[in-house]
């Protein structure tokens, strides 16, 4: 909001009202509502691109995010480097050096992720079609976890506040889950059910106890949900280590007893490329945070104390009731993501499973704008990074981590649009950057 | 302009009704768990807390206590402060002063506990706290860094990508060049670079600054694995040898017994780190520097209004707080284990902030709090060489917990600098 310039509004009533004057780029939008539905005419396209819409800048933060990994592929590479040593002799190897480091890079990264070219020859040769399909698979089960982790974030910043708790969210949920998989026997159908629902009551208690102690201390929720986080990753490795509670029998390593099959998440769509039941359980969940956010009173008062929680209790929002309940469900749509590894992997529950899910989840929330549809087309992109990456360190060497430069980067710039501005001269100040949801100090 | 004064109407949380009695309740709980659990249950014989490390030469006689006896004391003592939190009206100073005796006696009771009749040994108080030191280090210059730029007003949670930085840089340079001082400041200049990014992004282009922290975290994250991957790990002979500092005694202060190897027998690394908490406390609250810095944190329309330059004194505090975390850094590696390792920094920057919000935003309440969770460290390690029948996992999760009461109210309510986390835009 804070980047709007107050000149640039005032400029408008100057212009001539030409017949296809929009309200687009004056002023700030309200945060919630969609851009109006006007024509796709030419001029409104180019007025888009121009002035830097959502999508135009978080395209043009993915280019020069590519760009600088790209910098980082090549500056690491020895072949390049000893290929530029020589470039008063040879300048051509050290360009074509310089292109096929970087091209095959992202080459791999392209076909580990989306699809190979090389498959669909292959299907046109008495291939198998499925193969096409293989990278996306993967790309949705690594994204899988991350909408998840990312709608947790994403319904916390409607509510104006910042969910870091995500990771300790997370092991509530993985550890109510995996307890019920090993534990309890029941048929196959509902054994799953009953640990997915175990996986949500898990992290959302984990969530309550951020929420209460906000609503009834003041406490920063940043705090908390940080020092939960390593009170959570004590308490996992704990279980996972104590014999006479989680830790798998004729066990010395700390881990916990692998899930039954029953409470297994199966797979739709027959052999390898296939969808885990987990990524439609992330797309339901994606699909009722929309409508809580968007169409139940519950959302409405989420979002009115997100926007300004003193509004909010003039107008006789319980602001503390909306605190613990969002961060209620934040924790519970955490769990729900430590239940689609739990459930839908057969490695046992180890105490590093919580993985980085917690914090990819929060640059997840940023790129997709705190919106559930955002997050899930956030998700995915991240989601076939990961993918792409293991397949681009098998193939090329480069080490996967790259791509989590990449994507923070994607974040960082995405959160800056007058940055993009700058740098690509483009006009205007629409596209508000996600400081709209969240822009608070220690004491809001 | 009107003549009137509107004050700000603040949104309040209400107030917590039984803010007393959850702190006597506390009090008399550890008091409780003194006695049934660490009384009850310490083994026959004497607890000995040992005074001077194995094989120092002015040699101490060790102190010699009965394991139980000592543990019904202690929590006697715990329950009595309890009562007389529960009726008695203290002032915020005594409050403090009952909160550190309780715990202390806690602690007491522990360590009695876990010694009493213990075949390995005495307890190595000197080792415990000589440890405490060193492993707080990090965590008092993450601390000092994040007040340097909380009290300008931005706030820091890049401390975390600032140490790893700073720890990567700094043994790649000490590692390539040989020279660990190159190292240092190597480190130091990175976390500065990290906060001149913290800055451009916070400060010029406004964007929310806990985000840009948290971003700065998983870049620095994702940064370091990848270079460490592709440069330090097949490169080691040239980029990750391990130099590191040697300890450095201090001549007379060294030989006091009990002192000297405590605080002036370590590496250069404390000696820093005790020159930039005395400069900062004395800078903030005695200098005009501070006077400014923490006009521009509390109030920055008023500071501008009386010619300070708001933007340029965030920038250059928020610079300055990342030198000062790259030093910390820094210390990650060339000054304890040499290497580096991936993700080495391992949360310690979220733990200096914790710890800077503990310590209410002033320098020594941070280092009394950074030092608390350097002892929590060090005590894990400790009693794992007395073969405590406690899971480490569970004394590790205390410091934690710890934090999560003291900043839901124990300890009162902490103030953050009024402008903390708000950008400024010039009218």
């Amino acid at each position: 909001m804070s980047d709007q310039h107050e000149a640039e509004p005032s400029a408008e009533p100057y212009v001539p009202t030409a017949a296809t004057t929009t309200a687009q780029g004056t002023g700030a939008p309200a945060p919630d509502q969609p851009r109006g539905r006007q024509p796709l005419t030419g001029s409104a396209i180019i007025q888009a691109v121009t002035e830097g819409n959502s999508v135009v800048i978080t395209i043009l933060a993915f280019f020069i995010a590519l760009l600088v990994g790209a910098v980082l592929i090549v500056a690491s590479d020895p072949v390049v480097l000893r290929a530029w040593d020589s470039v008063g002799y040879a300048p051509g190897t050290a360009f074509s050096a310089t292109w096929t480091s970087v091209s095959s890079a992202y080459s791999a990264l392209f076909e580990g992720a989306i699809f190979s070219p090389a498959t669909i020859s292959a299907a046109f040769h008495g291939g198998s079609i499925a193969a096409i399909f293989y990278p996306l698979s993967l790309t949705t089960f690594e994204a899988t976890p991350l909408i998840l982790t990312g709608l947790s974030v994403a319904l916390c910043f409607r509510a104006g506040m910042f969910n870091i708790g995500a990771a300790g969210q997370w092991i509530g949920g993985a550890v109510v889950a995996t307890w019920l998989g090993y534990a309890v026997n029941l048929p196959i159908v509902l054994h799953a059910v009953v640990c997915i629902i175990g996986a949500f009551a898990g992290g959302a208690v984990i969530g309550w106890i951020v929420g209460e102690i906000k609503a009834r201390t003041g406490a920063h929720e940043v705090i908390l949900t940080i020092m939960l986080n390593y009170v959570m990753y004590n308490l996992l490795a704990f279980l996972l280590s104590s014999r006479n509670l989680m830790q798998a029998p004729s066990q010395t390593s700390a881990l916990a007893p692998p899930v039954r099959g029953s409470a297994m998440l199966p797979h739709v769509g027959g052999p390898p490329p296939q969808v885990g039941v987990g990524f439609l359980i992330a797309l339901a969940a994606a699909a009722a945070t929309a409508w809580l956010l968007s169409r139940s009173t519950l959302g409405f008062e989420f979002r009115t104390v997100g926007a300004s929680p003193s509004a909010a209790r003039s107008a006789g929002i319980r602001v503390e009731r909306v605190w613990v309940l969002a961060f209620l469900i934040a924790g519970g749509l955490a769990g729900l993501s430590a239940s689609t590894i739990v459930q839908g992997q057969t490695a046992p529950l180890t105490t590093t499973s919580y993985g980085t899910y917690g914090f990819d989840g929060i640059t997840v929330a940023l790129l997709g704008r705190a919106r559930p549809l955002g997050v899930v087309l956030a998700g995915l992109l991240f989601g076939a990074m990961n993918a792409g990456g293991t397949v681009m360190e098998a193939a090329t060497g480069v080490p996967a981590d790259v791509t989590n430069v990449i994507e923070a980067l994607i974040v960082l710039f995405v959160a800056a649009p007058p940055l993009i501005r700058l740098l690509f001269r483009l006009r205007g100040t629409g596209g508000a950057g996600p400081q709209a949801v969240a822009s608070k100090g220690w004491s809001g | 302009m009107t003549t009137t004064l509107d004050a700000p109407a603040p949104v309040r949380a209400p107030v917590p009704v039984g803010r007393r009695y959850l702190a006597a309740g506390t009090f008399i709980l550890l008091g409780l768990i003194d006695i049934f659990v660490f009384g009850l249950f310490a083994h026959r014989g004497d607890a000995v807390f040992a005074l001077s490390l194995p094989g120092a030469t002015p040699k101490l006689p060790g102190i010699h206590v009965p394991g139980a006896l000592t543990a019904y004391l202690l929590g006697a003592i715990s329950i009595a402060l309890g009562i007389l939190r529960a009726v008695a009206d203290l002032s915020p100073r005594g409050k403090r002063i009952t909160i550190a005796i309780a715990l202390l006696c806690f602690l007491l009771s522990l360590l009695a506990w876990a010694d009493a009749g213990s075949s390995v040994g005495p307890l190595q108080v000197i080792d415990l706290l000589q440890g405490t030191l060193t492993a707080s280090i990090p965590l008092m210059l993450g601390a000092m860094a994040g007040l340097m730029c909380e009290r300008s007003g931005v706030i820091n949670i890049a401390i975390e990508g600032q140490l790893l930085t700073g720890a990567f840089t700094a043994a790649a340079v000490a590692s390539a060049t040989g020279g660990v001082w190159l190292g240092l400041i190597g480190g130091s200049l990175t976390g500065g670079l990290v906060g001149v990014i913290l800055a451009i992004f916070a400060i010029t282009f406004l964007v929310d600054q806990i985000i840009v922290g948290v971003v700065l975290d998983v870049i620095a994250l994702g940064l370091t694995n990848y270079l460490y991957n592709r440069v330090l790990s097949p490169y080691a002979n040239t980029f990750n040898t391990g130099n590191t500092f040697g300890t450095l005694k201090i001549p007379v202060l060294g030989n006091i017994p009990i002192i000297g190897p405590i605080f002036f027998d370590a590496n250069v690394f404390l000696y820093i780190t005790y020159a930039l908490i005395l400069v900062i406390q004395i800078g903030l609250f005695r200098t005009r520097w501070g006077l400014r810095v923490r006009a521009v944190g509390e109030h920055p329309v008023a500071a501008d209004t009386v010619g300070i330059r708001v933007r340029w004194t965030r920038y250059r505090n928020v610079i300055l707080g990342g030198l000062i975390a790259g030093i910390g850094g820094a210390y990650l590696t060339v000054g304890s284990v040499g290497f580096f390792t991936s993700d080495i920094s391992s949360g310690f920057g979220y733990i200096a902030l914790a710890a800077m919000i503990f310590g209410r935003w002033t320098p020594l309440g941070s280092v009394a709090a950074a030092l608390l969770f350097g002892f929590s460290f060090q005590l894990q390690t400790e009693l794992s060489v007395l073969r405590v029948p406690v899971s480490s996992f569970i004394l590790l999760m205390a410091p934690y917990v710890a934090t999560i009461i003291a900043v839901a109210g124990l300890v009162g309510r902490v103030r953050p600098p009024a402008a903390d986390g708000k950008p400024y835009i010039k009218a």
